[in-house]
């Protein structure tokens, strides 16, 4: 095990006991998650659980930039969509093994967020957002026009392949363990992202840029980077995504498919790690169910951006965070009235 | 080059300027779509994503209008803007209103929210396809100019929306009630001591903003066919547009929209692989030379 336990170390402070507490809680999530994930395609059909990871990612990627950088991208479907067109194509047509269509399609999706990032944060704000959504709508178009991608039809009968030339991925078990590994690292990608110094920096742009600029942060070498990880994490996704279903097709660089890895962060819980996850896995499920009653999952989608916005707006793993963290907020307040009189009423207006 | 200059030299006149008079008039509803989006993101400081189906209203309120009651176009023009606008001054007084304090972000996902409600709703109750609205009597046939054939409808809708984007615009920037709007976007708690209504105003700038949308769907229900579609279609250009022209300023709203239609229309002329995609190329050239849009300040 990777805790040290007492009788190694002789000499334990408060703070190395709250740390090491910490830890074994952390391994432990770790853990139950990874436990969870092995366990996900019994309880569902693994074709579903393959899709709820795929998005998941995609999903997670968005957060990056939304919950931590403060940067609406409305346009997030292009780096998932080309990512899986050129995954496909060079799948079924270079004959590459899946990894490394995966690693082409993911470079595909690096280069564009990278050109796209350069240009979008020019702007700040809501203009990042429109900016975002209309270059994304460039490469809808452009996936609708060009050769390879086949217009409307898409690329179809996309060949799974052998995994490094050896293990037959046809199998929808064998692919979702492959699909839980290429998740697992597209997930430790933005965790380390986000707990790294990089984060803390990453969150002091977000909170405050005039102040970060003058304490010498470039903010804009940050936001492109952040950029940059995000598209390349969205387009593992996507990229991940052609090979389960063996398609790239049009609704993946769609505006609508932006629309999906939003309303996936803020009903999860913008901000938050799990929270995407756990909003792709509520999204994912409704399209699954509601498929057969038509534009009902459109109005759905709506209705919940709307009830998140005015009055969820830390979404479900947040709000869970919070009622977590409620007995200890309780315990301090009381502590802290037991040693302060309480505050006067306010008397500016 | 030697392609363009081949397609230019065998390319009959009529059909050219009938593809520049075609995107003249998409132009003629990029602008009104755009002078509407910075009409209200002046005052609300909100990016209504909503703009694109209130459009749909606009045009879905006539064809609706001329179903159920046989309400020709004449009065459509006037009843579907007043019913959508009102619709929109409800919006705002009871929804839009509660996250004026939060980060812009969060009235955009609201809005867009909205958009989705709407417009599932209309093709849950419609399916996807389009119904067509026929033109007016009085407004069929058409002029030949000699150098190009002349839809009257397609000259009518210009002339509008001209129209129609000049009062705005001079309502706003040179009467006594358009300096009374403008000072309240800038100073509302100055404003407001002068014994001005501020949460009115915002509350009819919305409301006109989004009747403006609905003109333009009435406008463009005779051209384009009508559907549930049509306002998630035009309003991501119109957002392309916008960043053209600038959030700022009016203005710059309404000749970026006429400018980026002629700029398609002339790209159906000579690559039409690329005339969905011109907009956005744009965008992205205004972006890296002036990054504030064309006449936009510094932002």
């Amino acid at each position: 095990m990777l805790m040290a336990s007492p009788a190694t170390s002789p000499v334990k402070t408060p703070l190395a006991a709250k740390a090491t507490a910490a830890r074994r809680r952390q391994i432990l999530a770790w853990g139950l998650g990874i436990a969870a994930l092995a366990v996900f395609p019994f309880m569902v059909y693994p074709l579903f659980a393959m899709k709820v990871l795929c998005f998941a990612l995609f999903a997670c990627s968005f957060n990056l930039l939304f919950g931590f950088a403060g940067l609406l991208s409305f346009g997030h479907a292009a780096y998932f969509g080309i990512a899986s067109y050129v995954t496909a194509e060079s799948a079924k047509y270079w004959g590459l093994t899946p990894e490394l269509s995966i690693l082409a399609g993911t470079g595909v999706a690096i280069v564009l967020g990278a050109a796209f990032g350069w240009l979008a944060i020019r702007r700040q704000g809501i203009y990042f957002s429109m900016i975002t959504l209309a270059l994304a709508q460039m490469v809808f178009f452009f996936c609708l026009q060009a050769e390879f991608t086949g217009g409307e039809d898409g690329i179809q009968s996309v060949p799974r392949g052998d995994l490094f030339g050896l293990i037959p991925l046809g199998s929808h078990m064998a692919m979702y363990y492959f699909v839980m590994g290429v998740f697992l690292i597209g997930f430790l990608i933005i965790y380390r992202t986000i707990n790294s110094p990089f984060g803390q920096v990453l969150r002091a742009v977000r909170d405050n840029d005039i102040k970060a600029t003058s304490l010498g942060i470039k903010t804009r070498h940050v936001k492109l980077a952040a950029f940059v990880i995000s598209a390349g994490v969205a387009g593992l996704g996507g990229a991940t995504k052609a090979l389960v279903f063996q398609l790239a097709s049009l609704t993946d660089v769609s505006w609508q498919a932006s629309g999906e890895a939003v309303l996936m962060t803020v009903l999860g819980g913008a901000g938050t790690l799990t929270g995407p996850v756990m909003g792709a896995l509520i999204v994912t499920g409704m399209q699954q169910y509601l498929a057969q009653f038509g534009s009902w999952v459109t109005i759905i989608q709506g209705a919940i951006f709307v009830v998140c916005v005015l009055a969820f707006r830390r979404g479900i793993v947040g709000e869970l965070d919070r009622l977590a963290k409620l007995p200890a907020f309780w315990r301090r307040r009381r502590a802290e009235r037991r040693f302060t009189p309480a505050p006067r009423a306010s008397t500016d207006f | 080059m030697h392609n363009i200059l081949d397609t230019l030299y065998n390319l009959p006149i009529d059909a050219f300027m009938g593809q520049l008079m075609l995107g003249l008039i998409n132009g003629a509803f990029y602008a009104m779509l755009s002078l509407g989006l910075a009409l209200i993101f002046g005052m609300l400081n909100i990016v209504n994503f909503v703009h694109g189906a209130q459009y749909m209203l606009g045009a879905m309120m006539a064809w609706i209008l001329l179903q159920t009651l046989g309400i020709n176009y004449w009065a459509s023009l006037l009843l579907a803007p007043l019913i959508v606008g009102a619709f929109g001054l409800l919006l705002e007084r009871f929804v839009l209103r509660r996250v004026y304090a939060l980060d812009p972000a969060y009235g955009l996902l609201l809005t867009f929210g909205i958009a989705l409600l709407l417009e599932g709703s209309f093709r849950q109750k419609l399916g996807s396809s389009g119904q067509p609205y026929a033109i007016p009597a009085e407004l069929r046939g058409g002029w030949d100019l000699g150098f190009m054939y002349m839809p009257t409808y397609r000259a009518w809708v210009l002339v509008a929306s001209i129209t129609i984007c000049f009062a705005v615009w001079y309502v706003f920037e040179r009467t006594r009630l358009g300096s009374y709007l403008r000072a309240a976007t800038e100073k509302p708690q100055l404003v407001r001591a002068f014994g001005i209504d501020v949460s009115k105003m915002i509350n009819l700038t919305y409301g006109l903003g989004v009747a403006l949308a609905a003109v333009a769907g009435v406008l463009a229900a005779p051209i384009y066919q009508v559907s549930p579609l049509m306002g998630s279609n035009i309003i991501i250009v119109v957002f392309a547009v916008v960043v053209i022209g600038g959030l700022g300023s009016m203005s710059g709203a309404i000749v970026s929209g006429f400018l980026v239609g002629f700029v398609e229309g002339l790209t159906k002329v000579f690559y039409p692989a690329a005339s969905s995609t011109v907009v956005f190329v744009l965008m992205a050239c205004v972006l890296l030379v002036k990054p504030a849009g064309l006449f936009g300040r510094r932002a």
